[in-house]
């Protein structure tokens, strides 16, 4: 058997773990891959390292129900490869980190490509998972379906609480198939000119899957059926765009995310206009999304982003700031209380997200 | 089951002295509009969920947010239960009033508060009409994706804290994806926002949370939608089947396919039959089971998509499949299947509806086991399916008047939904557990999953007073249910014969 495709379900380990940690008050670090270890804040207490890897594979896939089940070790890129085969795709397109990142860390980030805007983020697709809780039980939320609200969402909780809420052991994803035909062009224009067209585009629903505008040029990608996307490359015009570009984006690989500065993330509303951002800036998500390479103060750049309805992430380890945007107090109290309630030893990755909690 | 609050399973509530509140309220909000009188109070004794009444202490209809934050504080001081209520439509008693609770109804906030379609969202007070969100993105070319079939009647609020669906669902998602921010009041009073304009926020995903989560961790009081660029086109096929397992063969086989329908619904032959005799839908009356597949888009996809569909659904075996030849044709071919329940309850004095979903492939068995179920009971069950994402309405006939038939009625739904667990599948897609289905949450989790719930609960609303009793059931009130409990296959009789 491939290494690649190892499947085995270590999840007694991990709830052992748990379990002791419990017991000796001794707080976890949760990681996987650990390809997202810079993001986020160092533990506030020391913590023991528990370790998702182990348990990997893909637990059930049937293309026709549109719905994938895998443990939290199994790296995305064997999933990737598995939806590949039965040409279908996560559409959320979370970066892979060259191929190492694990479904856990996906889901437990949140992190989404550049399709997200279109086609729906991390959360959107998780239908159900398994979860090793504070009391060190294995319980199981959502599940395979594609509709389902018996009880509370657990599921869509656990995505992006960075490991703070529990262990997630286990992750059921909607799945799409890959759309018939895909074609990305790059054209030259400034970047008021780049939001003035996506705009009309929206209102022609041309079938945009990725729009990013850097150095003076618009790179679209197009994705849908042969007729409209075909339609859709007349009316635009430019030129061909190598694919790859978007993958390069995903995983930062372009010649932007070099620069030594620190790597800020705004998320900010739908046609928020362009704004003068204190150093390099690429707009990802149609403006929704704007990587910021700068060395301003934190609060200056969260400033910028909260005065638009949005708000920026510092996505550089070695930062004096903090991670993630502050929240307002009465939101911050509901996260206390249901850090209180949900890890009441405080076992699970503690401080990862604020010192808070 | 009986529905009224059951302290001694549900938990105990305090007595109040009704007439000491009024004069609290009427001190503390002189302009809150408060219904005390018992023939005042008849009106909102039940939701869509009809069977299920229970006259409430007080009804209090705020008409602004402060109104609905002094409220609660009040209530939460007083520790007086409070169930919020949008317009009453839901289906599952999730807006049950109680004895001795406040009904909190918000149906006049209804104002639409801005409109930006450049950013393509609508911000909206939570009594506002699902339909007339629509409505007033029409003018803009936009339009809000989620259509529960109460759409012309059910509010935003509601649809929040039901999660609701549609029969659009597969492929424009639920509420929960169509929505960008909500604020809530918290049983403290306080105004918390949780979400944003943007794409994703800091901190916990609370937005997810409290999407479907029933009225019992807070109030919607605003709510950002996101609003889409209406499909250019959409046309509908028609397809018979005289076997509806080949019917369900056929839906698998399209998605396999690649084509995600905008819509994608069976109805097997009693169904067929009493919306046929209602609508004049032009349905095949002695087809086993029809589907009905739309596909929408840009022109040219839908062409492509459509021819496709067809192609598929003939080799699956369709006896029959039909073009909506225009606009008026697929209105009717679509009225038939949303006007499914009003047309079986021409044909039987009562019928239940039932909300369970299952993985497709499990399709045949569920609807054999149903069969089997209905006639075990003698009664009959017509089906109606989202079959696009396994989310079935099976319909149970019965005439309350007739002795036992309401308790043999509830008693095939009930153990319907445990099989829809059995096989994989959810106790419900889209119309919420409220009251209805508070038992058969004891056979879809654990009493660990469910302790969970009321953690999450709890750091919401420590002393559960607000919508008490529903969702979430009491561990006690599974112990004595625990005489039907099937949990994910593991029976308690296994060598028990069952489908």
């Amino acid at each position: 058997m491939r290494r690649d495709s190892l499947s085995f379900d270590d999840s007694a380990r991990l709830v052992d773990e748990v379990r002791h940690a419990i017991a000796r008050h001794e707080p976890l670090s949760i990681r996987g891959a650990a390809t997202k270890a810079f993001l986020g804040r160092p533990a506030t207490t020391p913590t023991r390292e528990i370790d998702t890897r182990t348990h990997r594979g893909i637990v059930s896939y049937d293309p026709s129900e549109l719905v994938i089940t895998a443990r939290a070790g199994t790296p995305l890129a064997e999933i990737n490869a598995a939806l590949d085969e039965a040409n279908q795709m996560l559409p959320c397109e979370p970066p892979t980190y060259d191929g190492m990142a694990t479904l856990g860390g996906v889901v437990a980030s949140g992190l989404a490509g550049p399709r997200r805007p279109w086609a729906g983020s991390v959360r959107d697709f998780v239908l159900g998972c398994r979860v090793i809780t504070d009391e060190g039980k294995h319980l199981r939320f959502g599940g395979q379906v594609m509709k389902n609200v018996a009880g509370f969402d657990v599921s869509r909780l656990m995505s992006g609480s960075f490991g703070c809420l529990g262990l997630i052991t286990e992750v059921s994803l909607k799945v799409l198939p890959k759309p018939r035909a895909s074609s990305s062009l790059v054209i030259a224009m400034d970047a008021s000119e780049a939001m003035r067209e996506l705009s009309a585009w929206r209102r022609a629903a041309l079938p945009v899957s990725g729009a990013c505008f850097i150095e003076g040029a618009l790179h679209v990608r197009l994705e849908g059926g042969t007729g409209s996307v075909q339609a859709a490359v007349d009316r635009i015009g430019g030129s061909a765009l190598d694919q790859r570009f978007w993958e390069d984006l995903r995983e930062q690989r372009l010649a932007f995310f070099d620069d030594p500065r620190p790597l800020w993330r705004l998320s900010l509303p739908n046609a928020t206009p362009l704004m003068d951002l204190p150093g390099a800036a690429l707009l990802d998500w149609a403006g929704a999304q704007r990587w910021l390479k700068s060395d301003a103060r934190a609060t200056d750049i969260r400033a910028i982003a909260s005065a638009a309805g949005g708000h920026a992430t510092c996505f550089d380890a070695h930062r004096d700031a903090e991670p993630f945007h502050p929240l307002p107090a009465p939101l911050m109290r509901l996260h206390e209380q249901l850090k209180a309630r949900l890890d009441p030893h405080r076992i699970f990755n503690p401080g990862r997200m604020y010192a808070a909690y | 089951m009986t529905y009224a609050y059951d302290e001694r399973i549900d938990g105990p509530l305090r007595d109040h002295d009704k007439s000491a509140i009024v004069r609290d309220l009427r001190a503390l909000l002189p302009d809150l509009q408060l219904l005390h009188d018992q023939e005042d109070l008849r009106p909102f004794e039940c939701d869509g969920l009809s069977a299920y009444r229970i006259t409430p202490m007080l009804v209090a209809l705020p008409g602004n947010v402060d109104e609905v934050q002094a409220l609660l504080k009040y209530a939460s001081a007083h520790h007086i239960p409070v169930v919020a209520r949008g317009a009453g439509t839901g289906l599952s008693g999730g807006a049950l009033p109680l004895e001795k609770g406040i009904l909190l109804v918000m149906a006049r906030f209804n104002r639409i508060l801005e409109i930006d379609a450049e950013a393509g969202m609508a911000r909206v007070q939570p009594g506002v009409r699902n339909l007339a969100i629509s409505q007033a993105a029409a003018p803009h070319g936009l339009y809000y994706a989620p259509d529960p079939s109460s759409q012309i009647a059910c509010s935003i609020g509601g649809n929040v804290a039901e999660n609701a669906g549609g029969v659009h669902c597969l492929k424009y998602g639920l509420t929960v994806h169509n929505i960008l921010k909500v604020d809530i009041v918290t049983i403290d009073g306080e105004r918390v926002t949780l979400g944003s304009e943007a794409l994703d926020s800091p901190g916990f995903d609370l937005l997810a949370l409290i999407t479907g989560s029933e009225g019992m961790l807070g109030v919607v009081v605003e709510v950002t939608v996101k609003l889409l660029t209406k499909p250019q086109s959409a046309k509908v096929l028609l397809a018979s089947f005289d076997d509806v397992e080949r019917a369900g063969d056929a839906v698998a086989q399209i998605i396999a396919a690649g084509v995600i329908p905008g819509g994608l619904e069976m109805m097997d032959n009693l169904a067929i039959r009493a919306a046929e005799d209602f609508i004049h839908a032009g349905y095949p009356v002695d087809a086993e089971a029809l589907l009905l597949c739309e596909v929408d888009g840009v022109e040219s996809d839908v062409q492509e998509d459509c021819e496709r569909v067809e192609a598929l659904l003939r080799a699956a075996g369709a006896t029959d499949i039909r073009l909506a030849a225009n606009e008026a044709e697929r209105q009717r071919f679509w009225a038939g299947r949303k006007n499914a329940f009003p047309a079986v309850g021409r044909i039987s004095p009562d019928y239940y509806c039932m909300d369970g979903t299952i993985p497709r492939r499990e399709l045949s068995r569920v609807l054999r086991g149903i069969a089997a179920l209905s006639q075990e009971y003698g009664l009959q069950v017509a089906n109606v399916f989202h079959a696009g994402d396994g989310n079935m309405h099976p319909l149970i006939l019965f005439d309350a008047n007739a002795p036992g038939e309401t308790e043999r009625a509830e008693t095939i739904g009930a153990r319907i939904l445990e099989l829809c667990v059995e096989v994989g599948g959810s106790i419900t897609g889209e119309h919420g557990v409220g009251r209805e289905k508070i038992n058969q949450m004891c056979a879809q989790f654990n009493s660990d999953e469910l302790t969970f719930f009321h953690a999450v609960k709890a750091a919401f609303d420590a002393n559960g007073l607000l919508n008490p009793g529903k969702n979430v059931p009491t561990l006690h009130r599974c112990a004595e249910f625990g005489a039907m409990h099937v949990h994910r296959g593991a029976l308690p009789f296994p060598e028990l014969e069952r489908f």
